[in-house]
């Protein structure tokens, strides 16, 4: 970094004066092209980013997509350059789709789809409605802004637990409520088995998730003129339309990027259910991430889970890639 | 812009992306050295009421040890949750303990990667022999007809704990032996909010150790004479069904049971909720929730008629604690030291005694203390009446897929569905499906 600073008033002096080039050979600096010196301070600094990016991200990546191609159980975990390459063979057994193994990553896919869904709406819904109801000024509002923030500043790992605590059928607060307090329910339900487990999952989830929509829309509601609303209450327009007309328009380049966020988020969410229900969890709430986890770490069978895993990697890169084009064509067509 | 936005969130969701597939890696060299003879490192499993107390109850022998041979042994308690991955990822990574213990039903599954110093005779030798060691533990450390993959350091084995007042408030004068009479006594029991038995129907684990000894009492191994996955067969489906039927038919266990997986059902116990638990050594488990020894009794697990023994008599896995040292040790002679240490007779009777479980080495278990009630109905069941899991490779495999299907069951039946010979058999069914290999 010092290097990089020290040359740069070199580089930039015989720019100014008349000499370029000589004064900097006069000085015994290798001459580097112009072109080079102006454009390549950015990659410079990028570098140790880029370099980390590759340590941390995309090696650990590339060996994930090695292993799906071989044949990585626990006979060969203690030497993986033994394990046979097996082509596409985890792949095949990942896609069968009629077959047990296929069909539960399939049946595991759909609940995941329907548990973003839910998750990520209602994470969206609750952090917009809150984040309008806190746009005007009142007593309390500081506070009441801290105390949204709180699910999302509490490690994952202790929120879930409590919240698992919870939903204990005999001894948990959501039953003694439930069921004790206010008899909604003919008998205590289970809610980290069976079927109930799906909305356990997404409670969960959205009390974790949607301070995080909250803190990023209040930002963005920060940025519209005050002046619009003015004008719009002028001309007649009530609450439901100025948010319509208003709100909802500013906050779109804000929402574009927030849902995809969520959306990779909770779909790729593994603490969650991991400590919620352990390491299986009910056919009803068996999301992906840990269907992968029980395929690969259960079961030590490394080959056919990296391959889900690269399976899961490119649908979201095809939803991603998806969803910026149609964006983006969508506001390439309001500029028009 | 637009182009470098895009680009950014793809770089965004690439990384986040990323840690699904992430998983580290390396390669392991075969064979131990002695290049730093002075240290040893060791993961213990949590074997005492806390972390803290096995550090407390470990420190001292540890030190015995240091200061007999000059070695010093770094100790990490590993929590049970934890151990398993924490060993297969020393395995993936090459960067693991020295010796450390593993729970003995892993024990042919671990010896199939290669990464555990095989005990064969002249390993044996250097800790004494083979010939120290009772037989059954020796059986379940390793596939059959290989060097063991580990040496029995804690032996245990299920019995049925009772608790005496409520016995003697219903009426019933001894604990049941057959399951024909747990049911009776159960049902007696069962009333006012109190239940006859307590289950674990969210432990995987405990889920297979119970069906596996039924599965003994009617003639089914789980696996056939080639190591193949048989889970569907007649014996296997009634055994599971009889374990689930407790809860869904005879009404014996409580709905709630269905999901518990953090030994709630000790505390139950402990608490007067329930009357009976099928358990290896809980003596100090219900000690540390308030219950006084003399409230509880212990008897064999039952069997269907008749008295414990082997075959269709079994009443209990061969449980235990396996002592394992990694191939690529950089202390080999230390770690053997070590391994001879725990096994001693004499830290065997110190550990065993502070631990509740029985010696699997014979000389240790002359001491008197191993003749209380509690550990010679435990002693007894190794000897006689204990047969050790499937020692084949995808033994974890079948831990979690059974396991995983028996869960479900107690699921089904703590909501009133129906849990018919069918509904059994079609999950077993799903389970071995989903084994490879």
């Amino acid at each position: 970094m010092t290097a990089t600073v020290t040359t740069d008033p070199g580089t930039g002096k015989p720019a100014r004066g008349t000499t370029r080039g000589s004064g900097g050979a006069r000085r015994g600096i290798p001459r580097i092209p112009d072109r080079i010196r102006r454009g390549g301070l950015p990659y410079l600094l990028l570098l140790p980013a880029v370099l980390l990016e590759l340590l941390i991200h995309l090696i650990p990546m590339v060996v994930g997509i090695v292993m799906s191609f071989r044949q990585l159980t626990q006979f060969f975990i203690g030497n993986w350059g033994a394990a046979p390459w097996t082509g596409l063979e985890n792949y095949e057994i990942a896609v069968d789709f009629d077959a047990p193994i296929g069909e539960a990553l399939l049946h595991s896919f759909f609940v995941t789809c329907v548990f973003t869904f839910f998750a990520v709406g209602l994470a969206w819904l609750f952090g917009v409605t809150a984040a309008i109801m806190l746009q005007e000024s009142f007593r309390g509002r500081g506070f009441l802004r801290t105390l949204f923030l709180v699910p999302y500043a509490l490690p994952v790992y202790a929120a879930v637990i409590t919240w698992a605590f919870m939903f204990q059928r005999d001894n948990g607060l959501v039953n003694h409520v439930l069921h004790d307090q206010l008899g909604i329910t003919d008998q205590p339900s289970f809610w980290l088995i069976g079927d109930n487990s799906i909305y356990a999952l997404i409670v969960v989830s959205v009390w974790k998730g949607w301070p995080f929509a909250f803190l990023m829309l209040m930002a963005a509601l920060q940025n519209i003129p005050r002046e619009l609303y003015e004008a719009a209450a002028i001309e007649g327009a009530g609450v439901w339309q100025q948010i319509r007309r208003i709100t909802m328009p500013s906050l779109r380049l804000v929402n574009q990027v927030l849902v995809l966020v969520l959306f990779l988020w909770t779909f790729n969410d593994f603490n969650t259910p991991y400590v919620l229900f352990g390491k299986a969890a009910p056919a009803g709430a068996d999301l992906i991430s840990i269907h992968i986890y029980q395929s690969s770490f259960v079961t030590w069978n490394f080959g056919t889970g990296s391959a889900m895993s690269v399976l899961l990697l490119l649908f979201l890169l095809v939803v991603t890639a998806v969803y910026l084009f149609l964006t983006s064509r969508g506001r390439k067509g309001s500029h028009a | 812009m637009r182009h470098l936005r895009a680009a950014a969130a793809i770089t965004l969701a690439v990384s986040v992306v990323a840690g699904v597939t992430g998983c580290g890696g390396g390669t392991s060299s075969d064979g131990g050295s002695n290049e730093s003879p002075k240290t040893l490192t060791y993961w213990a499993s949590n074997q005492g009421p806390s972390i803290e107390a096995d550090k407390k109850i470990l420190t001292p022998e540890l030190k015995k040890f240091e200061k007999e041979t000059g070695i010093k042994v770094k100790l990490e308690v590993v929590p049970w949750a934890d151990l398993l991955n924490r060993i297969l990822a020393a395995t993936t990574s090459g960067q693991g303990p020295d010796v450390l213990n593993i729970g003995n039903t892993w024990s042919a599954s671990l010896q199939s990667t290669g990464a555990l110093l095989p005990w064969d005779d002249e390993n044996f030798e250097a800790i004494g022999g083979r010939d120290r060691f009772i037989d059954s533990a020796v059986a379940s450390a390793g596939k059959e007809g290989e060097p063991p993959a580990a040496v029995p350091l804690y032996s245990l084995s299920y019995a049925l704990y009772y608790n005496k007042k409520m016995f003697a408030d219903a009426g019933i004068t001894a604990p049941p032996a057959t399951w024909d009479q747990l049911v009776e006594d159960g049902r007696k029991l069962s009333k006012d909010g109190k239940w006859g038995l307590g289950a674990e129907g969210s432990n995987l684990s405990n889920n297979i150790h119970q069906t596996f000894v039924l599965g003994q009492q009617h003639g089914a191994d789980f696996f056939d004479e080639q190591g193949k996955a048989d889970f569907t067969s007649d014996g296997a489906v009634a055994a599971v069904k009889q374990y689930v039927d407790f809860m869904a038919k005879d009404k014996i266990i409580a709905p709630g049971n269905a999901e518990y997986a953090q030994n709630q059902s000790l505390t139950d116990f402990a608490k007067g909720r329930t009357a009976m638990v099928l358990w290896q050594a809980a003596a100090t488990t219900f000690a540390a929730q308030g219950m006084k020894p003399e409230d509880w009794g212990v008897a064999p697990v039952p069997v269907p008629a008749g008295a414990p023994g082997a075959g269709k008599q079994t009443n209990s896995m061969v449980a235990g604690i396996n002592m394992a040292v990694f191939r690529n040790t950089r202390n080999i002679d230390g770690a053997k030291k070590f391994v001879k240490f725990m096994t001693s007779d004499a830290e065997q009777k110190i550990l065993c005694k502070t631990y509740g479980s029985i010696p699997p080495v014979k000389a240790a278990q002359s001491d008197p203390a191993f003749a209380a009630p509690e550990l010679k109905v435990l002693r007894d069941t190794l000897a006689t009446s204990a047969a050790p899991l499937p020692q084949v490779p995808n033994e974890s495999q079948f831990e979690t897929a059974v396991g995983t299907a028996v869960k479900e069951l107690f699921a089904d039946a703590a909501a009133g569905s129906p849990v018919t010979t069918e509904s059994v058999k079609a999950r077993l069914e799903k389970a071995q499906q989903t084994m490879q290999g």
